[in-house]
């Protein structure tokens, strides 16, 4: 194949993720999108192994097949085994840190193509390929690391809250500073050394960059990290020349920062204070005295009884449901109602779940209708009018406290107004707190009922008692 | 390759890239997370370059690596959001079996 043609393809894959892109932002065309991407990747691939880049001393380059092409092939059949069945039978309910996982070994290939690119240049690299060998490296490390502790927060392998020590900010700013440095020294020395030194303190950056940050803020972090990795993929073009890498990782940048500012406008946290509330917080302790506080407690046919006499029920469904694998028996309750003439819609909040739209693909999975899915704004204003509000397994999305409590982690995040409506229902397990481990003072309203268990066996509970009345 | 002509290309691309998520419902924000995340894998590409390119163990080795870490952060990741949006089937056949 002729330089031209292989050109040509890059493009033409530049083009697909572009389509594959647009494609993405609206839920009609998303799958097509989807698979468009996935062409254009499988058509840029293919054609590496039919072109070989001339060396860059203007020697003509070696005839085909690639150097080293049976390892190469085998390599991707060990990528193949690994990637296929993990994206195959991931839980949905688990499919956030999947992501933050993906993302993470992107991170590390674009790091690890950067390294060797140097390794092969020696001293023939320009500063210019130097500096940006030096960016994908930090912040391949970086994303790589960082990856990994927020894959750990979300399986839950480790706590959810902020990681905060004393002095912390100080061994952060330190690190930061020795990353600097180093790449300064990278830049001037030119050796093999300061790089693995390079890679070793970006990777230990990586991991206290994003231990401080608590669980709700998780989401946010992902996403940058992932346009953080589109850039890197876009630096690593620019050293191996490759007009296909710039454009696709760009795109990735520049979608993804978009995406980033997306989702923290809907959670209500600024960029800012969520990436380097690292540098302010204070280890919090929960007050002891909560916990004592009287609660009202009711049974799956106290509940069926206020469902009985309702006239419009919102259910507001949390990360809770989809791991107790309730969404059927939400959607069973839900058209059980409806029979009865009762209006019901599903509240959705933008970040329910672990992810923004999480839940909405949690209650399709569950083949709930479309149109009973009602989003943030569009119920809110209902609420006054709603007899009873159902929170099943959510907890941080409804909580006032976003409201009333300056200082408190979640303040000014939007949150579902269920303390407007006449009477409020908890299914909860325990009264442990949510994910952002904050007290709820919703819990302890008189009108709030508490209905304690396992999500799914409360509602099969209170699925029977409904149809017995 | 001209400096001019990256800086054109990488222009032009952060401009489309803001453009075509400006405006996407938060349904999509994580299918559209994971869509773009598997994009990223193109990095397999560099990596199969720079295996080809490496002349020690060393270089071999680490560029084998990237080929295997790209390799699951691009088909899984595309495998992922096919998944995710199989989900978001036509309605018609949601409504059908919800009325099963």
């Amino acid at each position: 194949m002729n330089s031209t043609l292989y050109s040509l393809i890059g493009l033409g894959a530049g083009v697909a993720f572009i389509l594959a892109l647009k494609g993405l932002s609206h839920p009609k065309t998303a799958r097509r999108g989807n698979l468009i991407g996935a062409f254009g990747a499988t058509v840029a691939t293919l054609s590496v192994f039919l072109y070989v880049t001339p060396p860059r001393d203007g020697s003509p380059a070696h005839s085909l097949p690639l150097n080293n092409f049976w390892w190469i092939i085998g390599a991707i059949l060990i990528g193949l085994i690994i990637g296929v069945p993990a994206a195959r039978k991931v839980e949905m309910t688990q499919m956030p840190q999947l992501v933050a996982l993906f993302n993470g070994v992107g991170g590390g290939a674009a790091a690890l193509v950067a390294i060797v690119e140097y390794l092969n240049l020696g001293a023939e690299a320009t500063t210019a390929e130097v500096i940006f060998t030096v960016f994908t490296v930090v912040v391949g490390c970086v994303s790589f690391s960082g990856s990994v502790i927020t894959f750990m927060k979300l399986q839950e392998l480790m706590t959810t809250r902020p990681v905060v020590f004393p002095g912390g900010r100080f061994v952060i700013a330190g690190t930061l500073a020795a990353v600097l440095g180093t790449s300064v020294w990278v830049v001037t020395a030119l050796g093999t050394t300061p790089l693995l030194v390079l890679a070793a303190l970006s990777l230990l950056f990586g991991v206290l960059f994003v231990l401080p940050v608590g669980g709700a803020d998780v989401p946010i972090v992902i996403s940058l990290l992932n346009a953080f990795t589109g850039l890197t993929v876009a630096a690593s073009g620019y050293v191996l020349s490759s007009t296909l890498l710039i454009i696709a990782g760009t795109l990735v940048g520049a979608s993804g920062t978009i995406l980033t500012r997306l989702m923290a406008e809907a959670m209500g946290r600024s960029l800012f204070g969520t990436l380097f509330g690292a540098f302010t917080a204070k280890p919090q302790e929960a007050s002891g005295s909560a916990e004592e506080r009287p609660v009202r407690s009711g049974s799956a046919d106290d509940v069926a009884i206020l469902l009985n006499y309702a006239r419009r029920v919102v259910i507001v469904p949390g990360f809770g449901l989809a791991v107790a694998q309730a969404q059927h028996t939400v959607r069973e309750l839900a058209d059980l109602m409806i029979s009865k003439g009762i209006d019901v819609a599903y509240g959705i909040h933008p970040v329910a779940g672990r992810m923004p739209g999480h839940m909405n693909v949690l209650l399709a999975e569950a083949n709930v209708p479309y149109d009973q899915l009602a989003e943030m704004d569009e119920v809110n204003p209902t609420f006054g009018q709603t007899d009873v509000a159902i929170v099943i397994g959510a907890n941080d999305v409804v909580n006032p406290a976003a409201q009333t409590t300056p200082g408190c982690p979640i303040y000014g995040m939007p949150i579902l107004e269920v303390n407007h409506a006449a009477n409020i229902i908890f299914l909860k397990r325990s009264m442990r707190p949510g994910f952002a481990g904050i007290e709820n003072e919703l819990l302890y309203d008189p009108k709030t009922m508490l209905l304690f268990g396992d999500a799914k066996a409360s509602l099969t509970k209170v699925v029977s008692a409904l149809k017995a009345l | 390759m001209d400096a001019i002509a990256i800086i054109s290309i990488f222009t032009l691309a952060v401009f489309v890239g803001f453009e075509v998520v400006s405006k996407v419902s938060s349904t999509l924000h994580t299918p559209l997370m994971s869509g773009a995340n598997a994009i990223h894998g193109v990095i397999l590409v560099g990596a199969i370059i720079v295996a080809d390119h490496s002349e020690t163990n060393l270089e071999l080795g680490l560029s084998l690596a990237a080929i295997v870490l790209a390799t699951i952060n691009m088909v899984g990741g595309f495998v992922v959001t096919d998944r995710m949006l199989e989900m978001f089937k036509p309605k018609k056949n949601v409504n059908e079996k919800g009325g099963e």
